[in-house]
């Protein structure tokens, strides 16, 4: 036990029981099993177990839904909730098609297994604002197949045919005798079938809908205003210790000795230090003590030796960010075609005008507010429970299993709630505490929770990647543009992360470059590719959290030269797409009427608007910042942003969104950079690496445009167009023009 | 040690210099309040001493003994923090929610102290950060709360 008792009034205090496996009261009377039991015992009945075998991915409902005598729906969801509303949607959705309130649902994250990998039927992440679009059907078709099989059982019960059924939210209901049955009643009996073959299943008509598109309420809202949500770094586990870590201050050194160690040793408090790769650890009752413990380790840390692993990155004692920008501006490769049509060189030749710039983008953080965490523990059994933030429970648990020789069936992936992700918790290499806190887990012979302080987060945290952007754009006699050229000296996030394929352009390092709907008859979008020493990370709106700032500004630029109007040249660019141009003309509206100015706002200040489009993972964006300076920073006051995701859930989780979203890119815009100096970053916490605070928030519009196009993401796109519109304002009002972030490197008069 | 945390008097097995955001977490295994950075940045760790909001991450115990702390686990204990809970329901502020704790008592903290604050005492009491951008349905909630929706008691 490692709680002091009250003085006064004893209570009970938390024992480290099951906290972590649910928030809510039906559970309360099965805390005699196990964490890693609840999950398993979730009431895999006989005849659906039989089927288990070969029953596709989201089809075997009791994998899926708990429903209470009380008529409460538990629901295991495929995907993690981290803010961005999925436990919710995935309710309106499984409960549009069961018929049964959202608001009765209890969502957790389910375990790791194939039942859950209903992206594409094969695999899951949490990211790339994929979940509700890529589980849609399946994630309503399992809502339907649950009813049928509630159906089912009330026909027996009732003793009546299932022709003769029908439901009403959390009832089914005989007409013809006037009777009723709660699901609750039967749900035993229920899930206890075989459950039907999908293919027999038919759908609700979308007229008939009765929560989806509708703004239903958030699940866990209250309890994330009182303080009972519960995330990895609240983790409580019987006799568990706590421990903290110092990583070596560049990547890939490895620890050479500990000087002091046993100095270190003897301080009231510390369990035990350990050498970890390229890190150093202290284990104790509690984590403040482990962690000045482990911050007065007197270390000597050796370069890489012939040792060194080949795979691993190591961040050279002279890397600096400001001399990599040099370098990336100065690659003068054509780099590998990500897209090139019509004919580049011919319309370059011929053109009268032709304009060139190159753009940067910089590196960032992810800047989650709850820092990293790992609880590890190894049971009687040999099987291992491990609860941490993370985006991709599979992807942990073979990882795990590699690790530690386990078989992934005897490895407990919990995924709790996330306090924040933006691309934070995806399965990094050197950035993630499971193996530290694994090893210890081990090494202690205890369940030990591990948490980053934010200060070695920002030591580890992998980066959005940096590039330049060489940029080449030609107009026509009328000075609109007839060719652009695009050369991205970069490396992407995904060769980053999982190794390059020298064949082909990393998709993620050029989106946002490429996949741009203007109708410009000639371009060429490339890469060219340059090795990072840091990490990287998908970031949030990964390659056009930057390509779309690089791609919009040089089009605005390219646009003044040739004496066009932003808004007009876009929309004569967008001629015969009748989707964009709408989208385009809805943000305008959404604005009053377009007006780029300067122009003098009632309060006397000069103020200019600016103006981008995007089209991130399958949806698309239109976004208009109004700016002026203010003692010489600059001041967003309005953001307007359409939005056309094709088809929608929840029309609030979406404002919500897309005002997160907004809030991310003018961070980036305005103060967002990771500075490199001697190989190591020059910010370690929030005070050197500002993030937006709310007093730099501005009043969001949002829009939402419903083309009926098939259904794109929402936790990412309102992301990409806002870092442009902020700075296409601010180069019309100031006339400077805008070829990097953040804003704040950036002097402007007022 | 002794400190008196929602009413509630404990005695602590700690250094005097700890902070008291560790010893709510671990030493007394109350979770709601949360890290954020540990250096006074962001707010993540707020709660009340004495009703006045205080960062615990840089608030060693020692100058806290005697005072009557609040954490967001006895918010709804507070009329005035029950009422933020309510409007923070109901504008549906929180999203990841990491920071929301701080945020409640934050609001707390200013409407126990202005029932009616102006825009200029909101710009200078809320001041948490939130990295999902939710400061404009924060905004919202505590102009609901500061505008006649019935008087901080
Ligand atoms: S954790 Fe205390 S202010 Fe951030
Ligand atoms: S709600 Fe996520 S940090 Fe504020």
């Amino acid at each position: 036990m490692t709680f002091d008792r009250p003085a006064s009034a004893p209570q009970d205090l938390p024992t480290g029981a099951p906290v972590n496996m649910s928030r809510r009261r039906f559970l309360i009377g099965t805390t005699t099993a196990t964490a890693g039991a609840l999950v398993l015992g979730f009431g895999i009945p006989t005849k659906a177990r039989a089927q288990a075998a070969n029953m596709a991915p989201g089809t075997r409902v009791p994998a899926f839904l708990e429903i209470r005598p009380d008529n409460t729906v538990r629901f295991l969801s495929p995907f993690v909730e981290g803010g961005q509303g999925i436990y919710t949607a995935m309710a309106q959705i499984v409960g549009e098609e069961l018929d049964a309130d959202p608001s009765s649902f209890v969502v957790e994250s389910a375990p790791a297994g194939t039942d859950y990998l209903v992206v594409g039927g094969s695999m899951r992440i949490t990211g790339g604002s994929m979940s509700v679009r890529t589980s849609y059907d399946t994630m309503r078709k399992l809502g339907a197949l649950a009813r049928a099989m509630l159906l089912e059982a009330a026909a027996a019960r009732l003793d009546v045919p299932v022709s003769e059924l029908t439901t009403e939210p959390g009832h089914v209901v005989h007409a013809a005798s006037g009777r009723t049955v709660t699901y609750g009643e039967i749900a035993d009996a229920a899930l206890d079938l075989e459950v039907p073959d999908p293919e027999s299943i038919t759908l609700k008509d979308p007229a008939d809908f009765r929560w989806i598109r509708q703004p239903v309420e958030r699940l866990d809202v209250y309890e994330k205003s009182t303080g009972k949500a519960v995330y990895s770094i609240d983790t409580k586990v019987d006799g568990m210790v706590h421990a903290a870590v110092q990583h070596a201050p560049r990547l890939g050194l490895t620890v050479g000795s500990i000087v002091n160690e046993a100095e270190v040793a003897a301080m009231p408090g510390v369990i035990s230090i350990h050498t970890l790769p390229g890190a150093v650890a202290v284990v104790s009752e509690r984590w403040w003590t482990a962690r000045r413990a482990v911050e007065s380790l007197n270390v000597e840390w050796n370069e890489p030796g012939a040792d060194a692993d080949p795979t691993a990155r190591y961040m050279p004692a002279d890397f600096s960010t400001a001399a990599f920008a040099e370098r990336l501006a100065n690659e003068t490769g054509e780099g590998m075609d990500a897209e090139n049509e019509g004919d580049v060189a011919a319309a370059f030749a011929e053109a009268e005008t032709t304009l060139e710039a190159t753009y940067h983008s910089q590196y960032v953080n992810h800047g989650q507010l709850e820092p990293p965490s790992t609880t590890a523990r190894f049971n009687e059994d040999g099987s291992l429970d491990v609860w941490m933030p993370n985006q991709a429970p599979e992807q942990f648990q073979g990882a795990i299993a590699r690790m530690t020789g386990l078989e992934a069936s005897q490895i407990n992936i919990h995924s709790p709630m996330l306090g924040g992700f933006f691309g934070r918790h995806f399965l990094y290499p050197h950035a993630n505490p499971y193996p530290q806190a694994i090893q210890l887990a081990k090494e202690t012979g205890r369940p030990v929770k591990l948490i980053w302080s934010r200060e070695e987060e920002f030591l580890r945290d992998p980066l959005r990647p940096m590039a330049a952007v060489r940029f080449k754009g030609a107009l026509d006699s009328t000075g609109m543009p007839v060719a652009l050229e695009a050369i991205s000296a970069t490396e992407g996030p995904t060769e980053g992360i999982w190794g390059r394929n020298p064949e082909s352009v990393d998709g993620t390092a050029v989106e946002g470059l490429s996949g741009k709907s203007y109708g410009i008859p000639n371009h060429r979008i490339a890469q060219v590719y340059v090795e990072n020493p840091t990490m990287l990370a998908y970031w949030r709106s990964v390659g056009n959290s930057m390509n779309d700032f690089l791609y919009e500004s040089f089009l605005d630029e390219l646009g003044d030269t040739g004496g066009q109007d932003p808004f007009e040249m876009r929309m004569k660019l967008l001629e015969g797409n009748t989707r964009l141009q709408t989208l385009l003309q809805s943000v305008a509206d959404l604005s009053g009427g377009w007006k780029r100015g300067p122009f003098e706002a009632e309060d006397g200040t000069m103020r200019a608007r600016g103006i981008a489009m995007a089209s991130p993972f399958g949806s698309h964006t239109a976004a208009i910042a109004e700016v002026s300076i203010d003692r010489g920073e600059v001041k967003v006051h309005d953001i307007w942003q359409a939005i056309d995701p094709g088809s929608i859930v929840n029309p609030a989780i979406i404002e919500a969104q897309v005002n997160s979203a907004v809030a991310l890119g003018l961070s980036q815009v305005l103060l967002e950079e990771s500075v490199y100096e001697n190989g190591m970053p020059k910010a370690r916490n929030f005070d050197m690496y500002p993030i937006l605070s709310p007093d730099r928030m501005p009043r969001v519009h949002v829009k939402i445009v419903e083309s009926g196009a098939p259904m794109g993401g929402i936790g990412e796109p309102g992301l990409p167009a806002v870092p442009p519109a902020v700075a296409n304002a601010v180069s019309t009002l100031t006339g400077q023009r805008i070829r990097s972030m953040p804003l704040s490197k950036y002097t402007f008069e007022s | 040690m002794q400190l008196t945390i929602n009413n509630e008097t404990y005695d602590i097995d700690a250094d005097g210099e700890t902070p008291l955001l560790w010893v709510i977490r671990d030493n007394l295994g109350m979770t709601g309040t949360k890290y954020g950075c540990g250096v006074a940045q962001c707010g993540a760790c707020s709660v009340l001493v004495d009703g006045v909001v205080t960062r615990s991450c840089v608030t060693p115990i020692e100058v806290v003994e005697g005072s009557q702390i609040t954490t967001i686990e006895a918010i709804e204990s507070d009329p005035v923090g029950k009422r933020v809970v309510e409007k923070w329901v109901e504008h549906q502020v929180p999203q990841c929610g990491y920071c929301q704790s701080g945020q409640v008592m934050a609001a707390t903290s200013l409407l126990k102290e202005t029932a009616k604050p102006t825009e200029e005492d909101i710009e200078y009491a809320m001041l948490n950060l939130c990295r999902c951008g939710t400061y404009n349905f924060i905004s919202a909630a505590i102009h609901d709360l500061a505008g006649g929706e019935g008087d901080a008691q």
